[in-house]
């Protein structure tokens, strides 16, 4: 009976939040916190996309930003050069991203090692440049500029939180299923895996393409939301590349909800030291008038990389599995909550 | 026709000749016992028969196909089964979910790969620890997880690669107990073993090799009397 209740739980727990979610808007009139919350979405999409590759299939990516990259300019340059709605630029921002991945994959992942890992990198970088140099089509440096649909922020809130809420619940069905096995035992030993009948090559591929997808999905939408994008911004590989593997590191490699949760931390931390602890030290300094509190406040702003180093350094050295997967540890050394027995 | 045969098979790894010209045939519902000193080229045999390296010449038939050259996952598929004599468990699953993986092979729903696994894991005894990492299993149980994992995928051909190695008098019954009962299931079985007892307690017929070629063949009586098989072992001062 215990056992079957705290699996409801486990359930109910997502629905829930899910649930709160889609409240929040109707209590949150912050445009400033609604915004956080699109960008949290957003990561929600990226940093599950990742996990399903690297923390799932075994095949860590260092280039995301190429699809997240790709998925944005599909939308923007449909609009840009055929008036085709960016809305429509999304669904196929995902398709070109997985169509960016496939030859990556196929040359990739018939070997071993770190072939795809650093082709990865090669190939975030590699587009990069070719969307600054092209200019005559991307707009190179300059960038693609489109009017947003709507003026509230919160039409674009749901349009995430349905993004985010498919792709996770994709995820949660895919692992729960063939393919899932199939991805976690590659990870655990491609030799095994093979003599057990698994396509290793195939299911690679498979994991690459649904990753992909959804990551251009995520660039499309972001399109759509800032209205801006040029080569800097959306083929970035510390805001966007290394970023997606540090909300799954932090959440938890390998988990169905550790990069929700990565994601979380990840935007707030970020938002905490962009803000200055939201103007905590400018505050501090104008009571005090001590200079050097406000000097202080302002190298904080600067040092929100220097954040996610420690941040990520403390997670490895103390929650080696992230949030999600040592949530046990937790539970037990800072809330004190011992299973019964 | 021959359910199972290897044709002069040979495999060389640069200037080293691991397997020079092995050929020998295995009847449905056998046990056959592949013999060997250390580096004779027995689990290079194995290798070339389950797809991992394909032989530099010779032919693998099995039902009367050429299967030399094909991708593991494929040989699986056409029900050969094997398991690693260093063992391979997908440490970071469960041993139930480690059968399931394998169950898929046939079947494409959950609940059937879930039937699938329970059934085996009971054929395999290894219900009670079903919901155990499988990293976390001691090496008795990880031997019986490979060949449950093999079984799983429903093999007409099981080569098992020093499955007894590593294990105490006690689990060495029950390991060729299960071997046994697989064959009883019908199911086809090539068998490495160093363990002479054992081998030579459970097989039809034994096939001994050293430096990759073929010494001896015949009943496991014939076969231990044989002075080659006696020398390959002993060396020449005590045959």
């Amino acid at each position: 009976m215990k056992a079957a209740g705290s699996k409801m739980k486990k359930n109910l727990f997502p629905l829930l939040l899910l649930a709160g979610l889609a409240l929040l808007p109707l209590v949150l009139e912050s445009n400033y916190f609604l915004h956080l919350m699109i960008l949290f979405l957003l990561w929600v999409v990226i940093g599950s996309s990742w996990n399903l590759l690297a923390g799932f299939t075994g095949q860590v990516s260092f280039g995301h930003a190429a699809f997240f990259g790709v998925g944005a300019y599909t939308a923007g340059l449909l609009f840009h050069h055929l008036q085709i709605s960016p809305w429509w630029g999304m669904a196929l921002g995902g398709v070109f991203a997985f169509l960016v991945g496939l030859p990556f994959g196929a040359i990739c992942f018939p070997l071993r090692g770190a072939y795809f890992a650093l082709a990865s990198l090669a190939l975030g970088e590699g587009i990069r440049h070719i969307a600054t140099i092209a200019e005559s089509f991307t707009g190179g440096m300059v960038g693609i500029m489109i009017m947003p649909t709507f003026v509230s922020k919160v039409p674009y809130y749901y349009i995430t939180l349905f993004l985010a809420s498919l792709s996770v619940l994709s995820i949660q069905l895919i692992m729960r299923s063939k393919p899932g096995y199939y991805f976690i035992s590659i990870r655990e030993d491609q030799d095994a895996a093979a003599s057990l009948g698994v396509n290793t090559t195939l299911y690679k591929n498979v994991s690459l393409a649904i990753s992909a997808f959804w990551t251009g999905m995520a660039g499309a939408l972001y399109m759509n939301y800032m209205g801006f994008i040029d080569p800097h911004v959306v083929f970035s590989l510390h805001d966007y590349s290394v970023m997606a593997i540090l909300v799954a590191i932090v959440g938890g490699v390998g988990t169905v909800y550790g990069p929700t949760v990565g994601a979380f931390i990840m935007v707030a931390f970020q938002e905490l030291f962009r803000t200055g602890f939201f103007g905590l030290f400018a505050f501090l300094g104008k009571a005090t008038g001590v200079a050097a509190v406000t000097a202080l406040g302002d190298a904080v702003k600067k040092a929100h990389v220097l954040g996610f180093g420690i941040l990520v350094i403390v997670v490895i050295l103390y929650l080696p599995n992230g949030v999600v997967g040592d949530w046990e540890k937790i539970k037990r050394n800072v809330f004190r909550i011992h299973p019964a027995k | 026709m021959a359910f199972f045969r290897v044709e002069k098979l040979v495999k060389t790894f640069g200037g080293l000749t691991a397997v020079n010209g092995v050929s020998f045939d295995v009847e449905q519902g056998q046990i056959f016992g592949l013999i060997g000193p250390n580096g004779s080229g027995k689990t290079t045999l194995f290798n070339m028969i389950s797809g991992v390296y394909t032989p530099t010449s010779g032919k693998v038939l099995y039902k009367d196909r050429e299967i030399q050259g094909m991708k593991p996952h494929k040989i699986c598929k056409l029900g050969i089964g094997r398991t690693f004599q260093v063992v391979k468990p997908l440490g970071r699953m469960t041993v139930r979910d480690n059968v399931i993986a394998a169950s898929f092979s046939r079947v494409n729903s959950m609940g059937e790969a879930r039937d699938n696994a329970m059934e085996i894991l009971d054929f395999c005894g290894l219900t009670p620890v079903k919901a155990t990492l499988a990293k976390s299993l001691p090496i008795a149980g990880r031997k019986r997880l490979e060949i449950a994992r093999a079984l799983a995928t429903r093999p007409d051909l099981l080569l098992l690669d020093e499955t007894a190695a590593g294990l105490n008098p006690t689990e060495l019954l029950s390991a060729m107990n299960l071997i046994r009962r697989i064959r009883e299931n019908g199911t086809t079985v090539i068998i490495i073993e160093h363990i002479m007892h054992v081998i030579m307690t459970i097989s039809d017929r034994i096939h001994a090799i050293n430096f990759g070629t073929t010494i001896a063949e015949g009943t496991p009586k014939e076969v231990a009397a044989n002075q080659a098989v006696i020398e390959a072992y002993l060396g020449t001062d005590y045959a």
